[in-house]
């Protein structure tokens, strides 16, 4: 018997969509899915937005002169604080 | 169909490492592995840096630079604004570098330490990350039951990168925080939720709108064969 519940309208189906994504269930075999061709779409554009996006961010460098702002700062919290 | 590949938990990301102790409003640990792990920093150095050592935090900083950098910058999508928290993170770190007490990898306690500096500076604009009425009434557009997925709009599977970081730069300040957090960061809906001071069901709901609103910014901008 399936864990899921029977037969939800797609505005039903959509709106218990962010639990069941977050709970890592196997949506597969959510019987909604079985017959909806649309929320199956949904569900693939979203897993594939989500996929896409862990993709895309590289790692970037900063630019040579923050560093020396930072040592800048640093030096003159350290004044201030033999200052007090 | 496959399960789900939308990551429902950190552990399974592909992300960033997370977590850590930290004396700020955020959650412990959370464990995240790192597809290019930092160099470990030796021991000596960490030490030489909590003593006070200019030239050892001046390596901390050459070896840990790029990542807070690029998370400030995913976080808030300006160069500028990226630019300023990097400072004030390892400024930050400059003065907490002696509580840090090894709890957690060095590694994971900086990444905490850095996105509370990009929540406080969010929060100090003015941002309100959560409307908790906001997520419980949609707005019209996001309602459930629209037609999401017309069969003939249905994005490709390749998805055009600059198309989708152009979404993303554009979600919302609040929806892009969540989802760079959990999609990218890998941080669990838990760990959101604490680090937002929300609750788990609506950090899921705003999740849920923001990759909404990507799907159909992308709908509108779909992907040009051979563009790139």
């Amino acid at each position: 018997m399936s864990k899921f519940e029977d037969k939800l309208t797609c505005a039903a189906f959509q709106t218990q969509l962010p639990d069941l994504i977050g709970s890592g269930e196997d949506l597969a075999s959510h019987p909604h899915l079985q017959d909806c061709e649309l929320c199956r779409s949904l569900l693939a554009d979203l897993e594939t937005i989500a996929e896409a996006a862990r993709q895309l961010f590289p790692i970037q460098e900063p630019p040579d002169e923050l560093w020396e702002q930072i040592e800048s700062k640093i030096k003159s919290e350290q004044a201030a604080a033999q200052s007090d | 169909m496959p399960q789900s590949r939308i990551p429902a938990h950190s552990s399974q990301s592909e992300s960033l490492p997370l977590a850590g102790p930290l004396a700020a409003p955020v959650p412990a640990e959370s464990p995240a592995p790192l597809p290019i792990p930092p160099p470990p920093i030796e021991d000596s150095v960490l030490a030489r840096a909590q003593a006070g050592d200019h030239q050892a935090f001046a390596h901390i900083y050459s070896l840990h630079k790029r990542r807070i950098y690029s998370l400030c910058l995913r976080m808030v999508g300006n160069i500028a604004e990226a630019e300023d928290l990097t400072q004030e993170a390892f400024l930050q770190l400059h003065r907490k570098i002696a509580t840090f007490r090894g709890d957690s990898a060095f590694s994971t306690w900086l990444h905490r330490l850095a996105i509370n500096v990009v929540l406080m500076q969010l929060r100090k604009k003015g941002l309100s990350l959560i409307s908790l009425d906001e997520a419980m009434e949609p707005a019209p557009e996001e309602r459930p039951g629209r037609s999401f997925g017309a069969p003939d709009l249905t994005l490709s599977g390749a998805i055009d990168r600059m198309a989708l970081q152009q979404a993303i730069d554009e979600l919302p300040a609040g929806y892009r925080l969540i989802f760079v957090l959990h999609d990218i960061e890998g941080y669990e809906h838990n760990e959101i939720a604490a680090m937002l001071e929300c609750s788990i069901g609506n950090s899921k709901s705003q999740l849920h709108k923001a990759r909404l609103k990507l799907r159909s910014a992308l709908r509108m901008h779909p992907q040009e064969e051979g563009r790139r």
